[in-house]
């Protein structure tokens, strides 16, 4: 007994000591990039085809000869969408060399903004984050590319006003907004305030506690207050659960319109025939089974049984997201190799400049197999969001069909906010607008 | 042989009444706080201030607080989350709104908040207990849940509801590095630490105490419970409360009301379970154990995984901290329900007789 106990003692003792040695291990000829996931906990449906969509373009990426030459490694963390596990991480994986962040959580990237810009590490927060990181000469560090919520808001509004037909007539109308209670589903509600202003509509904003399974109360406003449209801002089993209260109590879901994280296949597929109508937004992509990345992901992986995750995933809302969040975070470090050294490793800060400097054109995201799926995108110093084309996608019982043309949002609207909201963060946390000169390095 | 107090003898009652009467005791103190101000600074890493010292520090000091109000005067309390939330939060308060408050005063003062926050929450206290009384402090967890979400006040009117602070500074030392930050909870930790183990040798502790064994024969004897129980929340919170603030401002930076749910409230429950109720240096055991034992999990599961050839990925990690979390709340309530502090007093039982046995 005891024999046994002391060798069960030192194989723990030697596992952990073999880990140990193995993360002082030299990275630097290898690019990092750390994925920070969610697997457990309530937002798992949703995280985990978007980890899996990440992981499988890093794969793609070395299965197509790396970053001109060098080869990608990852390392996944778990963070249970939780913001100190998600500190954490960060802390953990930053000392190895990271490229780049992606937290996928709102709440962690909040706590990352502040500590990213003291390690020079990049954030990449595509389609979610601080919608005021848009203004890359006051966020320096941050890039919400391809949109932000103030974006999402925008377009559902100007989609909803196009089927009214015209902002006109939105007025009078009330529209409730259904959203997470924490700071990812408090995001569009400045955008929707201003616009109610300005148009007229009345905007009821009703909050669900994380994790969001407790809704009956939110649904039992809705439906005495009839608003005509909802609004769902939810991530997770809220969104799942939102759509099963709206069968419930008899909310039309063809007047329901989800942000893009509240539209994909998790949310849908409990309820599935009777979730047909809902709307949701397509941030660029939607479902695309018949993207050439897609095919080639299928063919040089998941055939090898390679893959991460189920075959039957690839091509799914979410797990595309993942991918072109990975596409992204490879595209700015090929960018930043054309400045500081095509087949070195990138450092933080010089993909950073890449990420700064992006320019993808149609043909470049052609030959990466993005035809049909994505628009062009450029970065720039003072605009770290790149684009704000989206699209309205609908559920019609089996899979998700495009229902719109390609809307932007009104930078008429969104750019004074994006001024406003950087330079109040700027002054309470005394930092200077960049210059023009900084802007060049 | 080695832990002996033969030749030690007190002259004074104040020599007899001291912390730590055996001279080892004060030479291992006096080295542990020698070794944590100077050598931890230089020899660790960024890493392991910022995720495993600072942390536990915190936790530490937490798991003190909850210690004091459950361990010693037998207040079963749920709601310590939001206790560190309010003092969390009203520091954040303290500092934002009123122009040069210095970081440590709003600390202290968000403290004071928590206290009176605790004492209200603590007024069920005087009428019921145990289970009742959990239920009644729950409802204060999820009440500064809602109150923190909802009221814009608290969050100076935060369009996202999560609010950050930056620019700390102790004394005109500004405080951003790991190493500063570390040393300034070890200063705050060992302060308090200090003023809890005085407290709960003193009269009041020993009313506490009175209170937890069999408080019908302590308000016999004239113990009033009012005092007893309310002190102790008071003094729980206004320690829980100090936690919190710097659990937002040292630790975190940056957080939302989601910081301060009940997980940590139970998280702290289990830290004091498995470190020793009704003990100090338990609180430290069981912070300690806590704090590292998901990160020793998350680096030798995959590590022993590989070894026998099974790939262990972050998913099953995480359940298996929770799984081994229960598991062994459970082994130490049956097998040690004085936790890892009573292990301690055991081993220092049996170092008095090594090696002589009999």
């Amino acid at each position: 007994m005891k024999l046994k106990s002391l060798s069960m003692a030192a194989l723990v003792a030697a596992a952990g000591l073999a880990s140990m040695a193995t993360t002082v291990f030299a990275q630097a000829k290898e690019q990092f990039f750390p994925a920070l996931v969610y697997r457990t906990g309530a937002y798992a449906p949703n995280g985990v085809p978007f980890a899996n969509g990440y992981i499988d373009y890093l794969k793609l990426t070395n299965a197509r000869g790396g970053i001109n030459g060098v080869k990608v490694s990852w390392e996944e963390c778990e963070t249970g969408y939780a913001t100190d596990r998600g500190v954490e991480c960060y802390e953990r994986l930053k000392g190895k060399g990271a490229t780049v962040f992606q937290p996928l959580s709102t709440g962690i990237t909040f706590a990352l903004t502040e500590k990213a810009p003291g390690d020079k590490i990049p954030l990449i927060t595509a389609g979610y984050g601080r919608s005021e990181s848009t203004d890359g000469m006051v966020f320096k560090w941050n890039f919400p590319l391809t949109g932000t919520y103030w974006d999402a808001a925008d377009i559902i509004l100007q989609h909803v006003a196009k089927k009214e037909g015209g902002w006109d007539k939105l007025k009078g109308k009330k529209i409730a907004l259904v959203f997470h209670d924490s700071p990812y589903g408090k995001e569009p509600i400045p955008l929707l305030t201003e616009r109610s202003k300005m148009h007229g509509f009345e905007l009821t904003t009703i909050p669900v506690t994380h994790p969001g399974v407790e809704q009956k109360a939110a649904w039992l406003q809705i439906r005495q207050n009839r608003p005509d449209y909802v609004f769902l801002w939810g991530w997770g089993v809220m969104n799942s659960t939102a759509l099963k209260e709206a069968v419930a109590t008899g909310y039309p879901r063809e007047k329901m319109y989800g942000v893009w994280w509240a539209a994909a296949e998790p949310d849908v597929k409990d309820v599935g025939d009777a979730a047909k109508g809902y709307n949701g937004l397509a941030l660029q992509h939607g479902a695309e089974p018949n993207a050439a990345v897609v095919k080639e992901i299928l063919d040089k992986l998941h055939a090898k049984g390679q893959g991460t995750g189920p075959k039957e995933e690839v091509g799914q809302v979410l797990y595309m997201r993942g991918m072109i969040g990975a596409m992204l975070a490879v595209e700015g470090v090929k960018r930043a190799q054309e400045r500081f050294g095509k087949g070195k490793v990138m450092t933080g800060e010089q993909a950073r400049w890449g990420y700064e400097n992006l320019a993808l054109d149609q043909k470049k995201l052609d030959a990466l197999g993005f035809s049909g799926v994505m628009r062009p995108i450029s970065t720039s110093c003072a605009d770290h969001r790149g684009s704000t084309w989206a699209r309205i996608h609908t559920w019609d019982g089996k899979k998700w069909a495009f229902s719109s043309d390609w809307y932007q949002s009104d930078e008429a609207v969104i750019k004074p906010m994006i001024k406003a909201a950087a330079d109040k963060y700027a002054a309470e946390k005394k930092i200077e607008r960049r210059t023009p000169a900084d802007c060049q390095s | 042989m080695l832990y002996r107090e033969n030749g030690q003898f007190k002259t004074t009652y104040r020599s007899d009444q001291q912390i730590f009467p055996i001279l080892q005791d004060r030479v291992a103190i006096g080295a542990l706080i020698a070794v944590a101000i100077l050598v931890v600074p230089l020899l660790a890493d960024e890493y392991l201030m910022r995720a495993i010292f600072i942390p536990f520090l915190i936790l530490a000091l937490a798991a003190l607080g909850l210690n004091i109000l459950v361990g010693y005067c037998g207040q079963i309390s749920l709601g310590t989350g939001a206790f560190m939330a309010v003092g969390a939060y009203a520091a954040y308060n303290f500092f934002v709104r009123v122009d040069g408050m210095p970081m440590l005063a709003a600390i202290l003062l968000g403290g004071l908040c928590a206290t009176v926050v605790g004492v209200l929450f603590g007024i069920p206290s005087l009428r019921i207990k145990g289970l009742y009384l959990a239920v009644a402090t729950l409802a204060a967890q999820f009440f500064c849940d809602w109150a923190f979400l909802r009221v814009k006040w608290f969050t100076n009117d935060s369009a996202s509801g999560s609010v950050s602070v930056s620019n700390l500074s102790f004394f005109g030392i500004t405080i951003n590095t790991p190493h500063e930050k570390y040393l300034l909870c070890l200063g705050i930790l060992i302060v308090f630490a200090l003023l809890a183990k005085n407290l709960v040798r003193s009269a009041i502790g020993r009313e506490w105490m009175a209170i937890r064994d069999m408080d019908v024969a302590a308000a016999v004897i004239g113990i009033r419970p009012v005092y007893a129980k309310l002190t102790a929340f008071a003094v729980s919170s206004f320690i829980v409360g100090v936690a919190g603030a710097l659990w937002g401002f040292v630790h975190l930076g940056a957080w939302e009301p989601a910081a301060f749910s009940i997980d940590r409230s139970f998280q702290l429950l289990f830290m004091i379970i498995i470190g020793g109720l009704g003990s100090i240096m338990g609180s430290f055991f069981g912070a300690a154990f806590i704090v590292i034992l998901p990160i020793f999990l998350n680096r030798a599961l995959p590590a022993l995984g590989d070894v026998v050839g099974v790939h262990i990925d972050t998913a099953l990690v995480s359940h298996a901290e929770f799984m081994i979390f229960g598991a062994l709340i459970v082994f130490f309530l049956i097998v040690e329900p004085h936790g890892l502090a009573r292990l301690w007093s055991i081993g220092k039982e049996k170092l008095r007789l090594w090696p002589f046995p009999h």
